[in-house]
This record gives C-alpha cells, structure tokens and sequence, in this order.
C-alpha cells in the first residue's frame, strides 16, 4: 500500500515540478533534513530504497514549502545542497561553500559570456549553461531522493528542448512492488529473422554508427549441440538457413550479477524489479563490468553516439533509453521504459514467431511462469554461479 | 615558521637543480618534454573523438593503456625489494639504492594513474571515484582497493624519502624512529598493492585466463624480477652520468633478487602451461590463442614467443653467477627481462583474457597509433618525474646542495 502511495505520489510530483518551471539550482538542493541517513542505507540494497521513500510520502508535502525556501536560500548562497556529494558527506564545511561560491561565480561568467555574444538567445544559452553544470555535478540517480530524481529527469527534458527544440517523456518510473521481471527463449520456434534486433535498436535509441546491438543472434548448426564457439552470430544471408538453429542472447538481469560487484561507483546497480540498470551520467567508463559480464551483455559508447532526430524514440526512461553520451556503458535494460508501463519488451513484441516470452516472475498465472513449471528450461554457464533471469526451452 | 623557510628554500634550490645541467641532460628532457606533448596531442584527439580513437571494442575493451597500468603496478612494488634491506635488516648496501628505488616507484605510480585515466571513458566526472565526494564502492569493487592502496603507496613512497632528504638537505641526520615504521608499512604495502591488482583480474568468472589461484602470486614474482631489473638498468646509467657513487656490490645485491624472482617466476610459468596443455578444456582457449593462435587468429604470436625465449635465456645467464657478477652480462639480462615481462604481464595477460570471448567470438586487438602515442607519452611523463626526482635526490645525497643560513 506505501508502494502504491509512492508511485502515485512520484506522479504527481513530476506534474508539480513541471509547473514549477526550470529553476534546476533550487529544486536540487531539497534540504530535507530526514533523507540523510535512508540514503546512505539505499547503497546497500535496493530494498531499502522503496522502504524509505514509502515512509515519506506524508512528510513530503510539508518539505515542499521548505523546500521552496532552500530554494530561495540557495539562490543567495545559502542553505545545504543535497545533491553530489553531499549525498554521502551531508557535513558542514567551509570546502563546500567555498565550492559553491565557485559553482555561482562560474555561472555568472558563464552566462555573462553567452549573454555578451549573443543578443537574443541570451536567457536561452544561459538555462543551457546552468544545466549542464548542475548535471554534470548531480548525485547518483541510486541514491537520488524523489524530489532530486524528478528534478535531474525534468532538467534533461529542458534540456533537449532548449537544444533541439523538441519535446520529449522521460519517466523515473520506480520498481513496483511484487514484481520481478523474467524473460524465456524459446530454442524450437526462433528462425533467426532479426526483427528482435532492429526493433531494440528503434526502440532503445542506440548508437546507428557502430551498429550497437543489445542482442545477438548466433547462428547453430543442427547436431552438433550448443556449439557457441563455432556459431555465427553475424550473418547476412537468408533464415532460416538449413540444418541451422538460433539462439539469441542479451542481458540476462542475472540476481547476483557480477557486473554490480564490481562497479567502483555504483553506476550500475539491481533494481527492485530484478532489472540490473546503469545511470549513464555517473558512469566513469572504466569497463571493468564488461570485463566482469559472462554473457557479453553490456556494450561501451565507443564514441558519441548519433541517432538520426527522426528516428529518435522520444518516449524515454531514465534509466532506459534516453540519450547517452560518448564513454558510458549501456546495456538491455528489459526496455524498462515499456516494462514499467505495463507492456512487452520491444524484442518481445517484434518477435514473429512467439520464441520470446516475458513476464512477472511473481504472478502465478503468468505465461513466463508457464513455462517455467512446464516446459525443461535451463540457463547459460549456471555453474558461475550468477542467476540469470532468462532461460532457455525448447517445444 | 623555521621549517617552511627550509622547505622554500629546498624548491627553489630543487627548481635550480633541475632545470641547469649539461648539454645532455637538457637533449634528454628536451626529448622527454617533446614526446610528452606528443602524447598530449594524441590524448586530445582521444578525448575529442572518444575511445573510439584507440583499437578497443566491445570484443577486447581493455587494451594497451590496462597492461600498461599492470606491469607498472608491479615496477612500482619492487622499489620494496630494495627498502625492507635497507631500513628494516639494516644493509648498508642498499642505502644508496633506495632513495633511486623510491623515486622509481613514486614514477611508476604516476605513470600508473595516468594510465588509468587516459583509459576513461568519462574523464570529467572522475570525481565520482573519490571518496566522500562521490560514491565508492567499497568494499564490493576490487577496483575502490586499487585506488585506496595505490593511493595509500604513492603518499608512502613520497613522505619517506622527502623526510629522509629534507634532513639531509639541513645537514641533519634522519631519524630512523620517524622513517623504520613507515618503511616498515610500505613493505605490507607493495605486496597489496600488487595483490591487489592481481585481484582485480583474478575475481573474474567471466574470464577464465585471469580466473585462477596462481595469478596473484605470479604477479609478486614477476614484479620482483622486472622492478629491481629496472632499478639495475637505472643505477648503471646513473653512475656513468653522475658523480653518484653505487658500488658494484649494491648492484650485484639487487641482481640476487632479481635471480632469485625470475627462477620463481619461470617455475610458476611452467606449471600454467601445464595446466594449460596437458589437459585442455574448454578454458584453455585464451592460451591457446595466445602461444598458438585460433582459427588463424595469431596476433599475439610474434609477442609471446619473443617474451618467452628472453625470459628464458634471461633467468638461465643469470643462474649462473659467473655470467650474473659480470656486470655487462647483468646488464643485458636486465634488459632483456624487463622487456620480456613487460610483454608477458602487459600484453600477454590482459588481452587473451577478452579473446575468444564469452560466446567464443574471436575478435582480435591492435593498438592504434593515438593509443600508441598516449602511451609513449605516459611512459615519457614517467621518466621526467623520474629524472627531476632523482637529480634532487643525488644532489642533496652527495652532499651538493644544502640549505645556507643566511
């Protein structure tokens, strides 16, 4: 019942802020006093994370008009930041209001210096200035309350329509409650058509240049088993092609995902829903999780990507398929902007001939439990120890 | 107020130190500073265009800045090999070595950080990595014990000898109740620091190269052998170059350790490939891809195989004590290690780890010239720190440069 009361609340204070307008430095800086402590308690699990902000709801509609004040306080110079790294150090020192002042100076000199060069974009390049430097200076979306989260989501909307004069939806929709998504490949139906394929990359928006791709299909010959080292998992030639059979793989949103571990940062993290997701503004681009992955699931932005404006997918998640930036990892997120909102995968949907299965691991009367109790799945490299979420069945 | 007079006085005099010299020296910084910002130039075009600028991909997304930064880990832990002697056994043989073999250290680390940034995707937010600024993961990511301890060694390895030269420089003798401890510390301290970077790898179920119990302690035993081989190769030229006097029996010493490491390291080799090849499974391909290639995949060939007969020839010259007490032939196997581990431990580790794949996919590495430029670059960052440290160092030591009373 508090997860219901915290979704709706998310709502409806994404609608607050966009009435609110832009101003980003403020809303940032929410100097609720109370979440110090639920936020270093979310760094170790996930769990925390909806049990903290659930108690919240009720107090948060008294923070708002101190949070209005801090607003105001911050403007001036004054008031505590709750944002960066005041997430972890929330302490008094004069580092930070040295710091601060820096972060004031900057962004008069840097509106001071579009303003100069141009006369009519003037109010325009400025808001632009002062969102890049509140983003590029934001916490970790994990630890993020609420009010922050809807704060960075609403500053990145601006922040596309001020660059491209477009309009675009991005939710910080949460993990609901019971839920725990799992998906199922089904070996006797896939041909090999692809269509999974493309229509991740239309609706993940990944990088056209380098061909990114989430899923791979390989390619087996019959009777010779999995034989993944001698699969071909980039062909162009007509499927289904004789005496072969196909296999996808992706993320598999493994329950003890190595790549986690492994994060210096906590960039990349397992949600409650069982989805493992990377905020791609704290990611370093260090790659030590694709070194940790076992299943190749995790691609680098090699280079900034580019997606042609038409064909950019506007409906977005955070955590999903928002734009990314060169020198951050992304992933299959389960399409988490489509998920949450109660539909299939893109890959699910595409699939022509139903080998792609997902679903609520917890409702009994899904198909993904189906198959589960009926059908003999199995999962790839078990013995790692890993629990992936994506198994594997055959008619 | 009496000791920041004396520490002003000690940088300026240092500055004055480094920047006169002969017409030698001003060749080889010139040369140091030019393929520095060589190096600068090819980073700027890596941070413009992004990491596409160097050979990596998704197949092999470590590459030459990664082996790099892991040999070098191990040159700057073998600077220990020289102070445990020193400070804790009390051998006077070494006492000139060490402040070299700190100053090597402090570059190597250098050199290391360096290495680990040019590999960043995201160089502008690498403040998310510091601790209690960002968020670190500690103590899940191998990676947060790599920083704290490479952090924690560089501090070491600065204060030591700035202490030690700082009362010198006053004509003071220093304290050994002040500089034992530390010393002391930093001897645990560079076996983590190279234990720790093996762990990095060595955690990894993913990649069964670098999965194996072995791999930690062959890091330490080949650290042993490459860092003091180096530390040699540098006493040597310090001694043609300046009035710095390192006796042959300090040289001979650290060409015991060396001796003694590389033996263990070519045993430790030794049991790998047997593991490797006696019975191979399905884990053995990265080896095999690495001494014999795969599917005509054979890139790496021509590097194993010049590493592995170097190492060889290397450790069985310096068995043998005749051929090891001449000092030309020490030399040359110095020489010849060092480049042989730096294949071995650089190239020759981190690559196979990504090669075949997950899914058996080969996809093979070649380094790209801005990526080759970064790195020489790094390497010349290195030896300028070295040299400017190391100058300062001999001068105080000799006894050149003290601190007037005015």
């Amino acid at each position: 019942m508090s997860g219901i009361g915290k979704y709706f609340k998310l709502n409806l204070n994404s609608a607050t802020k966009q009435t609110s307008g832009s101003c980003g430095c403020g809303s940032s800086s929410g100097g609720c006093g109370t979440p110090k402590e639920d936020t270093s308690e979310t760094s170790y699990g996930c769990a925390n994370t909806s049990g903290g902000c659930g108690s919240q709801p009720q107090s948060q509609t008294h923070i708002s008009d101190e949070d209005f004040d801090a607003a105001v306080d911050a403007a001036i110079g004054e008031g505590p930041k709750k944002d960066g790294f005041d997430q972890v150090f929330d302490v008094q020192m004069d580092r930070r209001s040295a710091f601060k002042k820096l972060t004031a100076s900057l962004l008069i000199g840097a509106g001071a210096v579009s303003t100069s060069c141009s006369v009519t974009t003037g109010e325009d390049s400025k808001e632009k200035a002062q969102i890049d430097w509140e983003e590029q200076f934001k916490g970790n979306y994990k630890l993020m309350t609420d009010e922050e989260r809807n704060a960075t989501v609403e500053r990145l909307v601006r922040s596309y329509q001020l660059r491209k004069k477009k309009n675009i939806n991005m939710s910080s929709k949460d993990a609901e409650k019971d839920v725990l998504f799992g998906y199922a490949f089904n070996i006797s139906k896939c041909q090999g058509y692809m269509d999974c394929v493309s229509a991740c990359v239309e609706e993940n928006n990944q990088d056209r240049n380098s061909q990114m791709e989430y899923i791979r299909i390989h390619e087996m010959k019959d009777g010779k088993g999995f034989k993944f080292e001698e699969a071909d998992d980039n062909y162009y030639h007509e499927v289904p092609a004789e005496g072969h059979f196909y296999m996808g793989t992706q993320c598999f949103h493994c329950d003890n995902p190595p790549c986690v571990d492994v994060c210096p940062v906590q960039a990349t993290w397992r949600e409650d829903d069982g989805l493992v997701v990377i905020d791609y503004d704290w990611c370093v681009g260090c790659r030590y999780c694709m070194a940790a992955c076992p299943y190749d699931g995790r691609r680098f932005n090699w280079s900034t990507p580019e997606v042609p404006e038409e064909e950019i997918n506007k409906n977005q998640h955070y955590l999903g398929n928002r734009m990314r930036k060169k020198g951050v990892m992304e992933k299959c997120t389960f399409c988490v902007q489509r998920s949450r909102a109660g539909k299939n995968p893109a890959c699910v949907e595409a699939c022509p001939t139903g080998a792609r299965i997902f679903g609520n691991l917890l409702d009994p009367n899904s198909t993904i439990r189906w198959v589960l109790e009926n059908k003999k799945v199995f999962r790839l490299k078990e013995d790692l120890g890993t629990e992936p979420k994506f198994w594997y069945f055959m008619d | 107020m009496r000791r920041l007079k004396v520490f002003r006085s000690l940088v300026k005099d240092s500055l004055d130190t480094t920047t006169q010299g002969s017409k030698k020296y001003h060749i080889w910084m010139a040369f140091l500073t030019f393929v520095m910002l060589v190096g600068m130039y090819c980073y700027s075009v890596q941070l413009e265009y992004g990491l596409s600028a160097t050979g990596m991909t998704d197949r092999v997304s470590w590459g030459l800045y990664i082996s790099n930064f892991t040999f070098l880990v191990g040159v700057a832990a073998a600077a220990v090999m020289l102070v445990m002697p020193t400070y804790v056994l009390k051998d006077i043989d070494f006492k000139q070595a060490v402040l070299i073999g700190e100053g090597l250290a402090v570059a190597a680390l250098i050199m290391c950080l360096a290495f680990v940034v040019a590999d960043m995707g995201g160089p502008s937010v690498l403040w998310h990595m510091i601790p209690g600024l960002g968020v670190f993961n500690f103590p899940n990511s191998m990676l947060t014990w790599d920083v704290l301890v490479l952090n924690g060694y560089l501090f070491l390895n600065i204060s030591i000898p700035f202490y030690i030269l700082f009362r010198r420089y006053q004509g003071k003798v220093p304290n050994p109740k002040i500089y034992v401890p530390g010393a002391i510390l930093s001897v645990f301290w560079a076996v983590a620091i190279h234990l720790v970077t093996a762990f990095l790898y060595q955690g990894l179920q993913a990649r069964p190269f670098w999965n194996n119990a072995l791999l930690g302690p062959r890091f330490l035993a080949s650290a042993f052998a490459a860092g003091p081989a180096l530390i040699i190769l540098v006493l040597a030229i310090i001694r043609t170059f300046t009035e710095f006097k390192i006796e042959d029996k300090t040289i001979k010493k650290i060409g015991m350790i060396v001796t003694v490491a590389a033996q263990i390291n070519l045993i430790m080799l030794v049991s790998e490939l047997f593991k490797e090849f006696y019975a191979p499974t399905h884990h053995s391909e990265s080896a095999y891809y690495l001494f014999f290639g795969l599917h005509g995949k054979t890139a790496l060939l021509p590097w194993i195989w010049t590493a592995i007969p170097l190492n060889v020839l290397a450790t069985v010259l310096l068995t043998f004590g005749k051929l090891r007490n001449n000092l030309k032939v020490l030399y040359f196997c110095c020489f010849i290690l060092f480049v042989a581990i730096w294949i071995e431990k650089g190239f020759g580790l981190i690559v196979p780890g990504f090669i075949p794949g997950p899914y058996g996919k080969i996809a093979e590495y070649t380094p790209t010239g801005i990526e080759i430029g970064v790195t020489l670059g790094i390497w010349a960052l290195g030896a300028f720190v070295f040299t400017i440290l190391a100058k300062t160092a001999i001068k105080i030591e000799t006894g050149k440069l003290r601190f007037k009373t005015k």
